[in-house]
């Protein structure tokens, strides 16, 4: 959409956390700021890095190319750039150009004077992402725990680390998230279409081909209140939908990071607790 | 008031704190093998308390002494010795004493025996014994595909006990009611790792011979292999069953890109496979023979004999006891093999001496092993 002439207005100086003024302008729809320029560099340099570990071969059939970490004998020590250096400085790359953007994000926040909470629901993903290549990695004492870099190698990787535990989905945490990725799709599709149920409300009830009046949230709240008997309002369904889908990165980066460093078992052994509880054993 | 709202609060708070106060949780150091290439995830992490106790659990004892392969013959000094009659007198009464230490340390000689007339067939744990020799020289001599040059003794699977601490059976329980069925699903299986995928595939397995590989190549089930979830749960309950038995995972064996693809899989599932083989033999044709011999309190709920797993030699170990080899100090008792005759034992009737007639005896000396000598690509490859 269009910058309207009147939204210019909200385009003020300040509320940088780096930089002062320096930075502190936009190139066409985009604010720079500092972080901007880091985003950028390590956004450049990370993808030019990947680029180069495509080219050491053996394939340029994009499905295929994968940036592979270090073997395990390399433990949290650097490796050789072709084996496992390149995963390294990537993952300090992709890292950077991540925590830029949620930074970037702050400062558009302050500019605005509007609340943190679309740099803390990012700051979320980055952590899931951190768990899988930097806190279970260091959890576990080598790099290799990270995941490749590839678009086939990363699911094969899930693959066998979910085999490594025999059952994944007997994981606790796994069933959490899973349970959370399901009902953020159900409550966003509750809420789209509720909204676009009551923008576009079809033909009037008194018939004739005359289109009826848009409907206000108090429609909306009834035709909620009316089929399970409860609404929870209209700004209430942002916060659910927000909860929802934090906690489904959260449990994610949980399971995972208790899949090695906490369990190391197959996961089916590690519901004996509820098999053994004195009720019934 | 709303009640409700306590008592679920108290229940759930129960449960987290069960959940983390019982499930046993591991810490860091974990020590991790890669298996595969770099970034595939074929890891197997193992916790290093729990390692150290494997590893004091399962140690090979050493040998009672050194016996003197030469002298008279056992099967011509003494009455009754119907496999092991090439031993030596000195090895004969070595492997005796040590299988007492294997088998019945406590008992001793009378475990099997009768005090007054050693060789009488009068209990019938002397003619299940001389059974289970005649399996322990097959799977030396026959089976080096799986177990290598290392092979198996009693004590592999015995360790101090009557009876391995590991075995299955025809696995029902609990029985749904009339008309109903469960496919063997839903319960937390004794042998499917405690999953409640199919609970009796053993039988399927490691008694039948049922075909494990399930894995389809074409998108629908329209190619060579139709297998469908219901068989694929049974073949994940065996792989269950054999990870637990083992202390491995799934990637030991296989890269789950293409569980199928031999040539994507690391070399153990190669071993493995002659496993599966080899335990059905032994089901077969040694522990479903003898059930006339086994008394009511050593068979299973549903009446048959106690079978062979991979968990009975390999008792949580990828490697039975680290890989040691016992077999050096038994190579004419275990490692060679003597008469094979079978007598009838459905017509077994317990005292009476019962004759595997005449076979013919395997030549005494070392060199006709085949466990020793006998070391394929594969097993080499275990390492």
């Amino acid at each position: 959409m269009a910058l309207l002439s009147f939204e210019r207005k909200y385009r003020v100086r300040g509320g940088t956390l780096i930089g002062g003024d320096l930075f502190d302008f936009w190139i066409g729809p985009f604010y720079v700021g500092f972080f901007g320029v880091t985003t950028a560099f390590f956004a450049a340099l990370g993808t030019a890095l990947i680029i180069y570990g495509a080219a050491l071969g053996p394939t340029w059939n994009i499905w295929q190319i994968s940036i592979a970490p270090p073997d395990l004998s390399y433990g949290l020590a650097l490796a050789p750039l072709k084996e496992g250096g390149l995963w390294q400085i990537i993952t300090v790359c992709a890292l950077g150009a991540f925590c830029s953007w949620a930074l970037r994000e702050v400062e558009i926040c302050r500019k605005l004077g509007i609340g943190y909470h679309v740099p803390f629901a990012f700051s979320v993903a980055i952590f899931a992402y951190a768990t899988l290549v930097v806190i279970r990695p260091l959890l576990l004492g080598a790099w290799g725990h990270g995941f490749p870099y590839g678009i086939f190698s990363h699911l094969d990787w899930v693959s066998n680390v979910g085999y490594q535990y025999l059952h994944f989905h007997y994981n606790p945490a796994h069933m959490i998230a899973v349970s959370f990725f399901f009902t953020t799709c159900l409550a966003l599709a509750l809420h789209g279409g509720l909204i676009l149920s009551a923008a576009n409300p079809g033909e009037s009830l008194e018939g004739g081909g005359k289109q009826a009046e848009v409907k206000t949230p108090e429609y909306e709240d009834t035709f909620f209140r009316d089929i399970i008997g409860y609404s929870i309002g209209t700004l209430g369904i942002h916060r659910l939908g927000l909860i929802l889908a934090l906690n489904a990165g959260f449990w994610s980066a949980v399971c995972i990071v208790i899949s090695g460093p906490f369990w190391n078992q197959g996961w089916p052994q590690w519901w004996n607790w509820w098999l053994n509880l004195p009720i019934w054993s | 008031m709303r009640l409700w709202i306590p008592f679920a609060v108290s229940a759930g708070s129960l449960l987290v704190i069960a959940s983390f106060v019982g499930a046993g949780w591991d810490a860091p150091p974990v020590e991790t093998t890669q298996i595969g290439y770099r970034g595939t995830g074929m890891y197997l992490e193992q916790d290093v308390e729990k390692l150290e106790a494997l590893k004091a659990s399962n140690v090979a004892p050493v040998a009672p002494w050194e016996a003197d392969p030469e002298g008279d013959r056992a099967g011509d000094l003494y009455e009754n010795v119907q496999v092991l009659g090439d031993l030596s007198d000195d090895q004969f009464n070595q492997f005796m004493a040590a299988i007492t230490e294997w088998i019945a340390p406590e008992q001793g000689c009378e475990y099997c025996h009768d005090l007054e007339n050693l060789a009488a067939d009068t209990n019938y744990r002397k003619v299940v014994a001389r059974r289970m020799i005649q399996m322990n020289q097959a799977i030396n001599v026959d089976w080096g595909d799986h177990v290598g040059t290392t092979g198996v003794t009693c004590y592999t699977c015995h360790r101090g006990q009557h009876i391995p601490v590991n075995y299955w059976y025809d696995d029902q329980e609990p029985k749904p009611a009339s008309n109903m069925s469960r496919a063997g699903q839903n319960v937390a299986g004794k042998f499917s790792g405690n999953t409640s995928l199919p609970q009796n595939a053993l039988m399927d397995y490691l008694m039948g011979n049922e075909t494990i590989r399930v894995h389809g190549l074409t998108p629908l089930p329209t190619g060579s292999t139709t297998a469908g979830i219901k068989e694929t749960e049974r073949t994940w309950s065996l792989m269950m069953y054999m990870s637990e038995s083992l202390g491995v995972n799934c990637v030991t064996c296989h890269n789950s890109r293409a569980f199928n693809d031999w040539d994507q899989s690391p070399p153990q599932r190669v071993t493995a496979w002659h496993g599966i083989q080899l335990t059905r033999a032994l089901n077969t044709d040694y522990m479903t023979g003898l059930a006339p011999v086994f008394p009511e309190e050593r068979k299973g709920p549903e009446g048959d004999v106690f079978k062979v797993g991979c968990a009975t030699c390999h008792n949580g170990v990828q490697k039975p006891l680290y890989g040691a080899s016992m077999l050096q100090d038994y190579v004419n008792a275990l490692d060679t093999k003597g008469p094979t005759d079978v007598p009838d034992y459905s017509t077994y009737v317990p005292s009476e001496t019962e004759v595997m007639g005449t076979g013919t005896p395997a030549p005494a000396t070392p060199s006709s092993s085949s466990a020793l000598p006998s070391t394929t690509s594969v097993a080499a490859a275990e390492d």
